[in-house]
């Protein structure tokens, strides 16, 4: 088998150029990047962004993604990364953790807000809830204690009730106010 | 024992200890701790307790002004990484903003073929990173801080005592200005003072005491922070595996053949670790690994593996067995293992009782269920071995290589960043050992990975305990005696510990209401098990203080009478009391932490409140803690509505960090008590994943912990990283008790509330 790192090619960086269609690809779009992959279709996308394209942001948590610590948005709704394949995959938007942030390296509202109540223990699961707050206010954006309630994720540190202000904060519009 | 002379450019801070000072590449100035010993001591468990006084830590102060600070403990999300840097820059009075904090790695250096931890011991999540390294710290910041001064004081030919220092700068009387940075290189050749530089004026701080975010926030919002799991070496292997299922089996069959069909499938490799290799006499079940070229192909070829094991001794335990033993042997009258502690006479004391009150009280087995599962990347060379570990105990990790690869000391580089949770159990290296023997068995660099059902399968687990407690009363409602008879199996059993000290692991002797009774009596009583045990979180007063403080909520209610009234009556008028293992209980300050969550939470409404209310308090290491929570029963859907947690922890050096570390230890606890319990049958664990092991989710949880933290500026800090666990399970047993007139005397308490409403 070829190294894995050749199924990643970076096709181009523009998102108005569609590359080409060849035979056998799934094409992905990540963080806004168009991607090839020509490996197995089956591979979960877990395993092509933290093996092949080295974005380690999103985490492994469990065989079926039971703690959320690989959250990643599939066309804006959060699913564990796991438990897509990328045959699945073809033309969608995914967003990791890493996507969040603008290209300018401002932070995304719900960055911010972490940073601000210091909502972190260890930190390996902090993506996975980035990216299930970024999904509920999307479609909640003044969720109530019932809907943050709705959270998938697990924590041992015990974030979650500095999660629940950082999400509050946010929908209150205060990210990045002291 | 230290044979170094002290130089110009050192100061002895103690008998293995140095100040050292040097001059770093391109004008920089370096100070640090030396550390004088060639060989240390094993690493003490963190679970004992103790305070780790060696430190390498070290600060540089580079030309353009830039500060880095060396974070010599791992930060497994207990915030040591800015708390500890914190009271070096406020020392040293530089501009926060301009300091960066870098994780140190395993410091080893070659003395004659044994080890020299240049950065003394390297331990994190014990509770002991920040009482252990506060002296030295600020020693490391006031001794950067008076050579900067001489310097500036040489170039204006000003005395140093009339200049003073502000975020970075030193200011001269005149106004005039130089940079730390623009002074270090000058600052670096100047000869040390031959006793340590005096520290600041506690008024004077402009760091220690303020609230600060995680140094690391930035990155890990950003997905950009690398864990050990995020580690990767060109060409290595990915490697999974299936452990068989009993600890001390054999495996009995093996085919392979589909395995190697999978497309990215390199090897198979059969693990078979001899007792006594190589974590010493800890346990490593055997194991069959799959090494492909990336993961996806390892888990497939994993699947395929068509496998056949044998149980050993353990294939015939079960929790539930050693329960009913822990019940016969407390029922008994057999001598316990260890008379932990017995003060006065218990049974003159029971025979001249007014009232006499008994309970027992039971606690599961529990996994440490850390977020990022264990794993390992290493690479061997013939003469290098260069591993990213994630664990709380690099010099731990380091012996495991040692002894697989027989490498010299200074050859084995271990790296350690940030870790994605311990709780203890990154004390035990036995992934690591693994990852070494399959690096050399495919002579390739190794990255493993343990899947999530091995996490939970194979752990070294809290052992579960039962606690018979009997207490004496006077006529006065005074406590006259006490007495608690404690069963589990150790988790130092198999460690090279002495049999007289298995039980401390298990109670703490000084434990309340221990100082306060004059008749009192610990005894521990040893169960064993092949089932392997650690060290965890909270341990060993986590399953203590459920016991003893839910009893002493049962006491009150026997008399009729508010909880809070026993219990101050119980601590008596506030003074220090002398503890065993040294140190005091400071009544006073007890009863404080108390009294501030009970006006937080409206205690006086505790008998008339439709919800019910419910308290407990402990003490750890000189730190206080109290917890008082309220909650309420919608039919059989238990909603925990209120937690308030007050914790006496003496200064603070970070109360932002703090509040984390109460809050998320409150959380922790909480979720350990409602739900968690780790069972075997046939010698096998029964839970695999978080649907068997459900950690609490969001809606089990408060909304809220509102923390309380006892200004105390007067006292030396003392650790908090666990200080919160031990008394938030009593408090929601003695809320439950009042709102369901159920008394829960096992955990988890969700299961047993059920089965008795």
């Amino acid at each position: 088998m070829a190294p894995v790192q050749a199924q990643a090619v970076p096709v181009t960086t523009d998102s108005s150029i569609v590359p080409e269609k060849v035979r056998d690809g799934i094409d992905l779009q990540i963080n806004g990047e168009h991607y090839r992959h020509t490996g197995d279709p089956q591979m979960p996308l877990l395993w092509y962004l933290r093996d092949v394209l080295r974005l380690t942001g999103t985490k492994y948590g469990g065989e079926r993604g039971e703690n959320g610590a690989d959250l990643v948005l599939l066309d804006g709704k959060a699913v564990s990364a796991i438990t897509q394949p990328l045959a699945k995959l073809a033309d969608r938007q995914i967003v990791t953790v890493e996507g969040l942030a603008g290209n300018d390296g401002s932070l995304h509202p719900m960055q911010q807000a972490f940073v601000d109540e210091d909502a972190i223990g260890c930190g390996y699961c902090t993506p996975g809830w980035l990216i299930a707050a970024v999904d509920l206010l999307r479609r909640k954006p003044h969720p109530g204690d019932d809907d943050i309630d709705q959270l998938p994720n697990l924590c041992r540190c015990g974030c979650q009730t500095r999660v629940r202000r950082a999400i509050k904060r946010v929908a209150a519009g205060k990210a990045g106010q002291p | 024992m230290s044979n170094h002379p002290t130089t110009p450019n050192q100061i002895r801070l103690s008998r293995r200890r140095f100040l050292q000072v040097l001059a770093g590449t391109a004008g920089a100035l370096v100070v640090g701790i030396r550390m004088a010993d060639a060989a240390d001591a094993p690493l003490p468990l963190a679970l004992l307790g103790d305070s780790f006084y060696d430190l390498g830590v070290y600060v540089r102060i580079d030309a353009d002004g830039n500060v880095l600070i060396g974070a010599r403990d791992p930060d497994t999300g207990t915030g040591v990484a800015t708390s500890l840097p914190r009271i070096i820059a406020d020392e040293l009075d530089a501009d926060w903003n301009r300091v960066s904090v870098v994780p140190l790695g395993l410091g080893v250096t070659d003395n004659n073929g044994q080890p020299r931890w240049t950065y003394g011991r390297q331990v994190g999540g014990s509770g002991g990173s920040i009482p252990a390294a506060w002296n030295d710290l600020r020693q490391v910041g006031a001794t950067a801080r008076w050579l900067l001064l001489q310097a500036a004081a040489r170039r204006l030919g000003v005395p140093a005592n009339k200049l003073r220092c502000e975020a970075g700068t030193v200011i001269a009387p005149d106004g005039r200005r130089f940079t730390y940075g623009n002074l270090a290189a000058d600052a670096s050749k100047i000869a040390l003072p031959t006793t340590a530089p005096p520290l600041k004026d506690a008024a004077n701080y402009q760091l220690i005491g303020k609230p600060a975010g995680d140094v690391d926030a930035r990155e890990i919002v950003t997905g950009l922070t690398r864990y050990a799991i995020d580690e990767h070496y060109g060409d290595a292997l990915v490697a999974v595996l299936v452990h068989c299922p009993w600890s001390d089996g054999t495996l009995a069959h093996i085919d392979d053949t589909d395995t190697l069909a999978v497309k990215g499938v390199v090897k198979v490799v059969r693990l078979r670790p001899e007792p006594g290799q190589p974590l010493g006499s800890t346990v490593i079940a055997p194991a069959v690994a799959v090494l492909a070229e990336d993961t996806w192909s390892a888990l497939q070829g994993r699947e395929k593996l068509k496998l056949e094991w044998k149980p050993g001794a353990s294939g015939s335990e079960s929790s539930y067995v050693l329960e009913q033993q822990a019940g016969a042997l407390l029922a008994g009258k057999t001598d316990p293992t260890t008379r932990v502690r017995n003060d006065g006479d218990v049974d003159a004391a029971g025979r001249k009782a007014a009232r006499r009150l008994d309970a027992t009280y039971y606690q599961p087995w529990l996994a440490h269920a850390t977020a990022e599962p264990m794993n390992c990347l290493v690479k061997l060379d013939k003469d290098r071995a260069s591993l990213v570990v994630p664990t709380q105990a690099p010099q731990k990790a380091w012996a495991v290589v040692q002894r697989l690869t027989g490498l010299s000391p200074a050859q084995i580089d271990i790296r350690v960043p940030r870790v994605g949770g311990g709780y203890g159990r990154r004390l035990d290296h036995d992934y690591v050992a693994e990852a070494v023997m399959l690096a050399r068995a495919v002579d390739k660099p190794v990255r493993l990975l343990w899947t999530r059902g091995q996490d939970f399968g194979h752990d070294y687990y809290r052992s579960g305990s039962v606690h018979q407690l009997s207490a004496t009363l006077d006529r006065k409602r005074q406590l006259t005696g006490w007495n608690q008879r404690m069963a589990s199996a150790s988790a130092l059993t198999r460690r090279n510990m002495p049999d007289n000290r298995l039980w401390t692991s298990e109670l703490h002797a000084d434990q309340l209401p221990a100082a306060l009774v004059p008749n009192y009596r610990s005894d521990w009583y040893a169960l064993d098990s092949v089932i392997p045990r650690g060290p965890m979180r909270g341990m060993p007063h986590l399953s203590n203080a459920f016991a003893v403080e839910s009893f002493i909520d049962e006491i009150a209610n026997s008399m009729k009478e508010d909880p809070l009234v026993t219990r101050l009556r119980m601590l008596g008028a506030p003074r220090e009391l002398p503890l065993s293992a040294g140190g005091t209980l400071d009544t006073g300050r007890l009863a404080n932490v108390l009294k501030l969550v009970t006006d937080r939470i409206e205690w006086k409404n505790w008998l008339h409140s439709v919800n019910g209310l419910g308290i407990a308090c402990w003490h750890v290491d000189g730190a206080y803690v109290a917890h008082a929570i309220e909650v309420a029963m919608q039919g059989q859907k238990l909603v925990i509505q209120r937690v308030v947690c007050a914790a006496d922890v003496g200064r603070v050096i970070n109360p932002l960090g703090l509040e984390g570390q109460l809050a998320g230890a409150t959380l922790d606890a909480l979720s350990t008590a409602l739900n968690l319990a780790i069972t075997f049958k046939d010698g096998q664990i029964q839970q695999h994943n978080y649907k068997d092991y459900p950690l609490a989710s969001m809606a089990q949880l408060p909304n809220a912990v509102e923390v309380i933290v006892v200004p105390a500026d007067d006292r030396p800090p003392a650790g908090a990283s666990f200080l919160a666990m031990p008394t938030a399970a009593p408090a929601l047993a003695n809320a439950v008790f009042r709102a369901s007139a159920v008394r829960v005397r096992r955990l988890p308490l969700m299961k047993e509330l059920l089965r008795m409403l």
